[in-house]
């Protein structure tokens, strides 16, 4: 390929160099890339959320950026957030307050939960609502999502 | 859905970037936040030949006081513009405006300068850059010039940028004193593109006399759509809830020129303006009364 971009980038605290198109989108280059599949791809417009990362700690849609410009920066998936025998606070409320059925909009609304909670750490229940606006759920009816929210708050505390 | 291919230059100064979208015209797009762009670029809907990148170029990050205003290099980010202390103490109209621009993610990504030269009839800036009548610094490899919000925004999606211009900063100019502000809008979904909105501002003399009136409404037309006879019922008489109704029936009815489509009848957003307007100058009325 004539047309190529040496990626440099740190994704969850590994660092990576990738022969990258310019016009693979972030949330292709995780996944196809890098084989890090927890970022979900639902409507590549901006609109759904579940491509959510953190660009430099803050939440981003990866569908809306092209790979190369990423170049030197730090990326967390939610990968980045826990491991199966040892979750994440904000995962474990989600498993016990049944926030997910399919989980395909899960890791955006972890992603864009993490620093979120950080900066507001005694939400309302508005609050929470207000925060997660950005990311579609068809499963939930987000009430439970609401739930585990407020429970993770309480863990996270 | 994928964009098309496209040659990716990503340029750490201003002249280098009016170098190449001089050399490549109308082949070349500049690529701000890219949160308007990339979604017409994933639709192919927009397929540049060239995409100059300008987001490694932080000296166009700057928010500063200018003239009693500010002034704001093209590629501060909504969410720093949220968060400014100096947008929140001279300008509060924008400060109540940046949370009901989309949401946090594209926020986090989305510029100032980006949205205003998408100049997407929707977009809350560019209603609120109008009513506050912004000046916008645009550069080119010949100089730079001064253009105001009523000539830069020139219809649908349309500004008057050449391909070889690029708009460097947005200047906001202080009000007067005793002028109040509103920004009023409905959307169906928190954040999602809103069916009507009205940005207003008032000024009154020491006798609650209105001096000055401006309105001017997203969604309803080619591009931000001002109420001059409207403003007109206002300006140089007492404001009572009577010319207010009387104002907002004015401009819903005669000078905005809303569409139909799914998500709402023309009708219907004519209604809205007409509620939204009598919120907004009564918001902006009580505002003005408060203030210094």
């Amino acid at each position: 390929m004539e047309n190529t971009f040496e990626l440099s980038v740190t994704v969850n605290g590994t660092s990576y160099q990738e022969s990258v198109d310019p016009r693979i989108l972030l949330s292709d280059f995780l996944r196809d890339g890098l084989g890090l599949t927890g970022t979900h791809v639902g409507c590549e417009h901006g609109v759904c959320g579940a491509c959510t990362v953190l660009l430099n700690g803050a939440p981003v849609r990866s569908c809306l950026i092209f790979a190369p410009q990423v170049h030197n920066q730090e990326i967390m998936t939610v990968e980045g957030l826990g491991t199966e025998d040892d979750m994440h606070p904000l995962q474990e409320a989600f498993k016990e307050a049944h926030a997910l059925q399919c989980g395909f909009c899960t890791p955006g609304i972890l992603t864009t939960l993490l620093p979120w909670l950080e900066d507001n750490p005694n939400p309302t229940e508005d609050d929470i609502r207000e925060a997660i606006s950005g990311n579609l759920c068809r499963c939930t009816g987000y009430q439970h999502i609401v739930d585990a929210v407020k429970l993770a708050a309480e863990k996270m505390n | 859905m994928k964009p098309a291919p496209f040659k990716y230059c990503a340029p750490h100064s201003v002249p280098e970037v009016l170098e190449l979208i001089n050399e490549h015209g109308y082949d070349a797009k500049i690529l701000a936040g890219g949160q308007s762009l990339v979604p017409m670029m994933n639709f192919r809907l927009v397929q540049p030949a060239v995409l100059v990148d300008i987001n490694n170029i932080p000296e166009l990050s700057y928010i500063e006081p200018h003239e009693n205003g500010i002034r704001l290099g093209a590629m501060v980010r909504h969410s720093q513009a949220e968060k400014d202390p100096l947008i929140k103490e001279k300008s509060p109209l924008i400060h109540e405006t940046m949370p009901q621009i989309a949401t946090v993610q594209i926020r986090n990504r989305g510029t100032i300068g980006g949205s205003l030269a998408h100049a997407d009839a929707s977009a809350e800036l560019v209603v609120v850059s109008s009513v506050l009548e912004a000046k916008f610094k645009i550069q080119n490899q010949k100089g730079e010039r001064l253009v105001p919000a009523n000539e830069f925004f020139v219809g649908l999606l349309m500004t008057s940028m050449e391909p070889e211009d690029l708009l460097v900063e947005i200047q906001i100019p202080a009000l007067p004193p005793r002028s109040g502000w509103s920004i009023k809008e409905v959307a169906r979904r928190p954040h999602d593109f809103a069916l009507m909105g009205v940005a207003a501002i008032l000024t009154l003399d020491k006798k609650d006399r209105c001096t000055e009136a401006r309105m001017v409404y997203l969604s309803a037309g080619d591009g931000p759509i001002s109420a001059p006879e409207a403003a007109n019922l206002l300006i140089g008489n007492e404001i009572t809830p009577e010319l207010i109704s009387a104002a907002s029936e004015k401009a819903s009815i005669d000078e905005i020129d809303p569409g139909s489509d799914i998500h709402a009848t023309a009708e219907f957003r004519r209604h809205l303006a007409n509620v939204l307007t009598r919120r907004a100058l009564e918001e902006a009325f009580q505002r003005a009364r408060g203030g210094k």
